[in-house]
């Protein structure tokens, strides 16, 4: 066996048994243990395309998921603080058979894309000329922008979509709102006496008086 | 094709000797650093160990072995054990792709950069661990503040990395550096952008290592030692020499893609000596301005951040792109 294909088993085996981790116990029962399982998993697949050659790939790979998309899922998996006992639900659910024949769909897909696509393929020797700079930056960039220049603008133009879609949801209101006023401060001179008067009524005028005075203050404006 | 013949062994024996020389040189710049802030504050240092404290690290990493490991009540034991040692792992493993002269290098990517970008933004998945894990509200808030502030500071960083790949047109971080040696220094040429961009990787680079002004995660201050509260032991020292390690590791790649890296004003010098001279005037500078400056507050950090640093990081991008199309060459 050459060392590359010791390489290949180490890390194919080891993205399986991330994978396999993902779902079952000890650690597939708690949420947060199933996404860092498939952060461990992405490391081993950025490292199946490091063996190809594919250095960009790779980088990518641990930059976007195991990156940026997985500290999200960590991040809001983790403050939901979902425990193992909440998260077991043993019913059928018409969205689990959804997902299940959805997945059985895409396993069957990509083997017989990939069966297809490998019946009469021949490894590459990259050591041939033309190979050269396989995998490399300017290969990969040179490849975007011409034979896949209109898959990659669409797939542009869907995360500028996504970006613009996550502002909008972010924003509380669409309309230009003015912030309301801080409730004045016992350190504002201009406040100092009407706070002292308040603080001497009751606690419940003290409370609505700030909002109140913005509302007020934000209906002036329009 | 068998990777052997490739320079598999000679990488890995390169990786060994970087990993090794990197951790000692950290030990001593954890040392260098006591005594700078103790110059600041017209104090010693550590004097006592050795002749001017310098076998203090050593010291200091006996009694950490010697302290009982402690796992808080209620917290999550996997990813407590876990955490330590993914940031110590990733904060090595940026050592990998970095050139410390022409010929030393373990890897020599064609993504070097990519490579050592992906890593520092992934090391605050182990940091959010630790912070989860522990089951302490000071640790979790620290780990949040963690989490903004690198991925805030992440889009500079990256941003400015790549006005110095549009410049060379590379991101190798080798090919970086002979760019510059055939052209001047990302620093000062083109004149202008080039400082700024020095300037503002810097300052996220200080981010993104938690360093005063941007130590937010674990301000002892406010949050007793933010991540690293609840551990003891080894487990605490691994979260110290990663930052070090890290703070390290930045400030050579900082050297290596705005300082020209192993060019020198005259080359009779291996140029090991200049790579390692810039790296450690970075890393000595780092603490300076830590023992100088105060912390910022979170919000203004974020402001800062969003406000400035990342729309002149797009500014000076857009400004390399038209400079190396209608201008270079």
């Amino acid at each position: 066996m050459t060392t590359e294909q010791i390489l290949f088993y180490i890390l194919g085996g080891g993205a399986v048994a991330a994978s396999a981790a993902m779902l079952l116990p000890p650690l597939g029962k708690s949420p947060i243990h199933s996404a860092i399982s498939l952060i461990v998993s992405f490391f081993f697949l950025a490292g199946l395309y490091a063996l190809l050659s594919a250095h960009l790939l790779g980088a990518l790979q641990i930059i976007v998921y195991a990156g940026a998309v997985m500290v999200l899922f960590t991040f809001v998996i983790m403050l939901l603080n979902l425990r193992p006992d909440e998260t077991q639900e043993p019913r059928i659910t018409a969205g689990k058979v959804l997902a299940g024949v959805l997945a059985a769909f895409v396993v069957g897909k990509v083997v017989t894309v990939v069966g297809l696509a490998s019946a009469g393929a021949k490894a590459v020797d990259l050591a041939q000329p033309g190979y050269e700079n396989f995998g490399s930056t300017k290969e990969v960039g040179y490849m975007l922008y011409t034979s896949f220049l209109v898959p990659f603008e669409l797939i542009s133009v869907l995360l500028l979509v996504a970006a613009v879609g996550a502002v909008i949801l972010a924003k509380k209101s669409l309309h230009y709102v003015d912030r309301p006023e801080p409730p004045p401060s016992v350190f504002d001179q201009e406040h100092a006496h009407e706070h002292m008067h308040t603080q001497s009524g009751t606690d419940h005028a003290g409370d609505t008086h700030a909002p109140h005075d913005a509302n007020a203050h934000a209906a002036s404006h329009h | 094709m068998d990777l052997i013949q490739h320079g598999f062994l000679r990488g890995i024996a390169y990786g060994l000797l970087i990993i090794t020389v990197v951790m000692t040189a950290t030990a001593w710049g954890m040392w260098l650093e006591r005594k700078i802030a103790a110059q600041m504050q017209n104090r010693m240092g550590p004097m006592f160990v050795g002749f001017h404290g310098l076998l203090q690290p050593v010291a200091d990493m006996l009694k950490l072995l010697q302290k009982e490991d402690i796992l808080p009540a209620g917290a999550d034991d996997w990813l407590f054990n876990l955490a330590p040692i993914l940031t110590a792992l990733f904060a090595i493993a940026t050592a990998a792709v970095v050139p410390w002269s022409a010929q030393i290098v373990a890897s020599d990517l064609d993504v070097g950069l990519l490579w050592v970008l992906a890593l520092g933004g992934i090391m605050v998945v182990p940091v959010w661990m630790a912070g989860w894990a522990s089951n302490n509200k000071f640790a979790l808030i620290g780990g949040m503040r963690a989490v903004a502030q690198s991925v805030s500071y992440g889009v500079p960083l990256v941003l400015t990395s790549m006005v110095a790949v549009v410049f060379t047109g590379t991101m190798s971080l080798s090919g970086i550096v002979q760019f510059q040696m055939a052209h001047g220094w990302l620093i000062y040429w083109p004149p202008g952008p080039g400082i700024i961009a020095f300037l503002l990787f810097y300052m996220a680079l200080l981010a993104e290592s938690n360093r005063i002004p941007f130590d937010i995660p674990e301000a002892e201050s406010e949050l007793v030692a933010g991540i690293s509260t609840e551990y003891t032991g080894m487990k605490f020292g691994m979260f110290y020499v990663a930052e070090y390690v890290h703070t390290m590791v930045g400030s050579a790649i900082a050297a290596l893609i705005f300082l020209g890296g192993w060019d020198g004003p005259f080359h009779w010098l291996p140029g090991l000596h200049w790579m390692v001279a810039k790296t450690v005037i970075l890393f000595v500078s780092v603490y300076w301005v830590r023992w100088t400056l105060l912390r910022f507050r979170s919000d203004q950090l974020m402001r800062l951040c969003w406000l400035y640093l990342v729309p002149m990081s797009l500014a000076l991008l857009v400004f390399a792109a038209v400079w190396v199309t209608y201008f270079a060459a």
